[in-house]
């Protein structure tokens, strides 16, 4: 199909003597939102982290926008376009929201480090552009009121909120969201789903990790659902939801 | 920020600087000058340091050795007699370009050597090279670790320049020639060039300092934070976080290099104990006083505490008195003495105390954070 935009074919990952992926391949089409589900320790983070280049897989390919960057370095991996939220929130705490977010903005931009030490005429334009983008997407969020606080003062809610403006900074073609509901209420989750939709329907394509049914089967338009290092199952959600072999792993029957 | 509010601590300095050496030159004590001066320079390896700690988040236990590398090489080549070499070609050419001089020493004797500038040069580029060698193996370690490495690494240059016979092991280099920076204006340190020196020092340390904090709030300058505080999280937004460490290591030991040479020039000697790791401990322990991420606490406190020091206030107790710094930072302040916590509390309190005292009204503790930054006494919000 030519219009996959992320594959895997099938990867292997191990710990010490832990098959934590045993051979999972999935595709992501265009613009659609495609979830990853599975219990605890079923690897999910770990596909994530072998996608976006955290570790290398042992055996397998990831080929993106049909360009293989299979064991590619994380920074390679964002300056093509994946971006990421991470399960555990990881802003940068001590620096402002807003600087938070201009860091998103690094693959976008040039400046090195000679022009930034001279503070040239095009680094400082550079610059407010970098201002301007950030604060745009703050404004988007909803964000634009906490722009100068600091990121490690914001509730949780917001941080995580944080964590996505900076991921949209980058511009990503793909964006690779690590549990986004971990932690959230069910009001924060349920703008969390609207945002989530909001961003598909940008253009931007997005790969959820879920822990949590709910959430997943009410957005995405195809899951793949993992347990212990294997794809078990993968089809739209209403299909997934009957598979007797999800029920049986979600709870826990013979 | 804007670009000028960034810049105006170095029109405070400056005029700090100018005011000083008048109130100097008025009660006839010029020569505490020379002592600002070769703080000023210590100040340079202070400033990069802070860089790299401060910002970029990685030690460095290694500046010492930096700082020697820079001077000795300067040393070494404008002190190398290649008279016994005048006629082979090369140096013949040298000559011809005038990077090779002849010159007279203290005792009269000709001295065919490398010019300041290109032996400037040259150990700029030779700490960068020695840097990048360190740095590429080095910098991938987290920690402690890094730690322990550039530990290392300062242990082997100090035994080198102390082992050397052309680097004049325990007795260092003398004779080192003054630095004409511009045919007016030479980097020396004999009685009539005082003046003239603590405004080169100074110019030299305020012109790294707008180096550096454009670094720090540059494109490169929020990358390096991040990677400092959260590297997980900088390298998956595209920030190479393996080059971007290497090359703040370099630029740390360039700042280090200058203030090296410099300091060689200002003295006409280096010895080795300039690349005692007691050294490095100094550097180390004056970013951590001046407040790890705070460029200017550092620069300040470098020039402090490296003018006592020099004065002699501490003794004999030189080193001790930095190493008890580093015990009291840690334990009671480890984001530096600028940044301590305790006086932010007070100045809360502080504020809240004028707050019910002009307004004799509590504030609901619901929008405290609302109030308090409604509140004319409060300066700015939670961050004033």
């Amino acid at each position: 199909m030519d219009n996959v935009l992320l594959e895997t074919k099938s990867l292997h990952r191990s710990f010490g003597g832990v098959h934590a992926i045993k051979g999972v391949s999935i595709q992501v089409r265009k613009g659609q939102i495609k979830a990853v589900i599975g219990p605890n320790g079923a690897g999910k983070t770990t596909l994530f982290n072998l996608i976006a280049g955290t570790i290398p897989p042992h055996e397998g390919e990831v080929t993106f926008q049909g360009r293989r960057i299979t064991a590619w370095k994380p920074h390679a991996v964002a300056a093509l376009g994946i971006a990421r939220t991470f399960q555990t929130t990881k802003l940068f705490p001590h620096m402002t929201v807003l600087e938070n977010v201009m860091v998103g903005r690094h693959p976008r931009t040039r400046s090195g480090f000679l022009a930034g030490m001279l503070n040239l005429p095009c680094t400082w334009r550079e610059d407010c552009e970098i201002r301007a983008k950030a604060r745009e997407i703050l404004a988007d969020l909803g964000l634009i009121k906490s722009a100068e606080e600091t990121a490690s003062n914001l509730p949780f809610g917001r941080q995580r909120l944080v964590e996505f403006a900076r991921a949209l900074a980058t511009e990503p073609v793909l964006l690779l969201l690590d549990e986004p509901a971990a932690g959230l209420n069910i009001y924060e989750t349920r703008e969390l789903s609207e945002l989530i939709l909001k961003i598909r329907d940008r253009g931007i394509t997005c790969l959820v990790v879920e822990h949590d049914m709910s959430l997943v089967m009410n957005i995405s338009d195809d899951v793949a659902v993992l347990d212990q290092g294997q794809k078990i199952a993968e089809g739209p959600p209403r299909v997934i939801q009957r598979d007797p072999e999800v029920i049986r792993i979600y709870l826990g029957e013979g | 920020m804007t670009p000028l509010r960034r810049y105006w601590p170095v029109a405070a300095i400056a005029l700090a600087v100018i005011v000083l050496q008048a109130a100097l030159s008025v009660t006839d004590a010029t020569y505490y000058m020379t002592q600002v001066t070769m703080s000023a320079y210590y100040a340079l390896v202070v400033i990069g340091l802070c860089l790299l700690m401060g910002y970029a988040g990685q030690v460095s236990l290694g500046h010492a050795g930096f700082f020697a590398i820079g001077g000795y090489t300067v040393a070494y080549m404008t002190t190398v007699n290649l008279l016994a070499y005048r006629d082979v070609p090369l140096v013949h050419w040298l000559q011809s370009l005038h990077l090779v001089v002849q010159w007279q020493n203290l005792y009269g004797a000709e001295v065919l050597s490398f010019s300041p500038w290109p032996a400037f040069i040259a150990a700029l580029l030779l700490t960068g090279l020695i840097a990048l060698l360190i740095g590429v193996p080095v910098i991938r370690l987290k920690g402690h670790y890094l730690a322990m490495a550039t530990l290392g690494f300062g242990l082997i240059i100090y035994r080198i320049v102390l082992g050397t016979k052309s680097l004049g092991q325990a007795d260092g280099i003398s004779n080192v020639p003054p630095f004409h920076l511009l045919p007016w204006l030479e980097v020396n340190g004999r009685a009539p060039f005082r003046i003239q020196n603590y405004y080169i020092a100074w110019a030299t340390v305020l012109l790294a300092m707008v180096l550096a904090i454009n670094l720090v709030h540059s494109r490169v300058g929020r990358a390096l934070r991040s990677i400092h505080q959260n590297e997980e999280a900088a390298h998956s937004l595209g920030v190479n976080t393996y080059r971007y460490k290497l090359a703040i290591f370099v630029l740390s030991a360039l700042f280090a290099a200058v203030g090296g040479a410099l300091m060689t020039h200002y003295n006409g000697s280096i010895g080795p104990s300039e690349a005692t790791v007691m050294k490095s401990v100094r550097y180390v322990a004056i970013v951590a006083i001046g407040g790890m991420a705070n460029l200017w606490g550092a620069m300040i406190m470098a020039i402090l505490l490296n003018f006592l020091s020099l004065r002699g206030v501490f003794g004999t107790f030189d080193d001790a008195v930095f190493g008890a710094i580093l015990i009291a930072i840690m334990l009671f302040a480890p984001q530096g003495l600028l940044r301590m916590p305790k006086w932010h509390a007070v100045a809360s309190v502080w504020r809240k105390g004028t707050f019910y005292f002009f307004a004799r009204k509590l504030p609901d503790t619901a929008g405290e954070s609302e109030k308090s930054r409604m509140s004319p006494f409060s300066r700015g919000g939670p961050h004033g």
